[in-house]
This record gives C-alpha cells, sequence and structure tokens, in this order.
C-alpha cells in the first residue's frame, strides 16, 4: 500500500510492517497504527521515523539510545511485556522519541520514556521508566559530546 | 468528582478489582498502595502529562535542524 508520510512523501509500505499501538502515543492516543521508516538510504543516519499510518502530518524522529548512551538500559514490568505479548527480552526493540526544535543546540533525546516494540508480533507502546537518572530531555550534543 | 474521606488503612475499591490504600499519612504528603490488574496502567499524574507534552514538541519535527545536526555527525566521524 501507499503512505503519505511527513518526510519522505509517498512511500511503499506492506501491511505486515505496519505496528499496532494499542494506547497510542501519549498526546495522540487515537493514533494506534505506525510504521518505522527511514535507515536504508544513508546507513550512518542514526535517526528514524516514527510515521503514523493514519494521519501524513504526524511523525516522531526516533533513535536507538544505544546509539547515543551506550549502557541504556529499560526494564520492561509485567503490564507492557503483557500488552506487547513479549515472550522472550531479544524480540524487544527499543528507541527513544528525538525532540527536534529550530534551536539545533536544543535538540533533545527522551530517555525516559522509551518506545517498546515486539518485534515479532508487531505491536509497540510507549513506557515510562522508574530510573531517576534518565529525563524526558537530555540535550543530544552534550550525549554526543559523552559518546 | 466524587469526594471520599479516608483515613491510614482504609481503601477504596473502584470497578470490583482495583483497590486503592492509604498507607500514610505525614503532613502534606500522603502514602497511597494501588493493587491493580496487570493490563491497568497507573502513572503519576504530572508524569503522564509530562510525557504527553515532550511528545507534543517532539511531532513538530524542524527538518532543516535534523539535517544540521546529521552533517555534524558525520563530521565527528569522520
Amino acid at each position: 500500500m501507499v503512505l503519505e508520510t511527513k518526510n519522505f512523501g509517498e512511500v511503499e509500505i506492506k501491511e505486515e510492517d505496519i505496528i499496532f499501538f494499542e494506547y497510542g502515543i501519549p498526546g495522540f492516543e487515537s493514533m494506534t497504527k505506525f510504521v518505522i521508516l527511514g535507515k536504508t538510504d544513508a546507513p550512518d543516519d542514526p535517526f528514524l521515523w516514527l510515521q503514523s499510518t493514519e494521519n501524513p502530518n504526524l511523525a516522531f524522529v526516533i533513535m536507538n539510545p544505544r546509539d547515543l548512551v551506550f549502557d541504556y538500559e529499560a526494564e520492561i514490568d509485567m503490564f507492557t511485556a503483557n500488552l506487547l505479548k513479549i515472550k522472550d527480552e531479544n524480540d524487544a526493540l527499543i528507541y527513544c522519541i528525538v525532540t527536534v526544535p529550530q534551536d539545533i543546540s536544543k535538540i533533545s533525546i527522551n530517555l525516559k520514556a522509551p518506545v517498546i516494540i515486539n518485534a515479532k508480533d508487531n505491536r509497540g507502546c510507549q513506557v515510562v521508566l522508574e530510573n531517576e537518572k534518565y529525563k524526558f530531555k537530555h540535550l543530544i550534543t552534550e550525549e554526543f559530546a559523552k559518546a | 468528582m466524587l469526594v471520599l474521606t479516608r483515613k491510614r488503612n482504609q481503601s477504596i475499591v473502584v470497578n470490583d478489582n482495583i483497590e486503592v490504600t492509604i498507607i500514610d499519612i505525614q503532613g502534606d504528603q500522603v502514602r497511597v498502595g494501588i493493587n491493580a490488574p496487570k493490563d491497568v496502567k497507573v502513572f503519576r499524574k504530572e508524569v503522564y502529562v509530562e510525557m504527553m507534552e515532550e511528545n507534543q514538541r517532539a511531532a513538530e519535527v524542524q527538518i532543516q535542524a535534523l539535517d544540521i545536526l546529521k552533517t555534524a555527525i558525520n563530521k565527528n566521524k569522520k
């Protein structure tokens, strides 16, 4: 099927690539279907897009937090494991949402609330980690300087 | 809003399967225990609101700024 996207224009996607977010993304609770786009054109590019299949204008920049914070850990609680039907922890993909305002020095990554996806079953949700060292805003320039 | 008065160790039951217990009260702080089925999400409200607001900001991606950042990252690598 052809999907209208925010950043890539019209893109051909497969039905089976659609990830179901039962509770949506907080702030956009009615949007429950997303696909992950990007990567293929530039292997060096750490950023991917979580694109809504229901609203072409709704897309988030996401990245693997471990590209930035090598020891990043997200504990998957029982609620999430049940919701996403995660049987094997290796099936869980972890992405963090990147906020990109005009001022690039203020670009930040949300390490506190990662998006967890069961790659086997294409189910996803955003969780909040209890870990106090992760915040909703980590300036990305600072994290890259550390990495 | 339904308003109920509770003392320490007293509970409120919601929908047969969610129990909210007042564990302790000290000054203006109340410790609350929640027993709920595994499929019920429980959040501190301000945490949920913060997550919502951050997502709303994240949905407004400034693509030019992202391109500048990508270029900077690639330069750093070389």
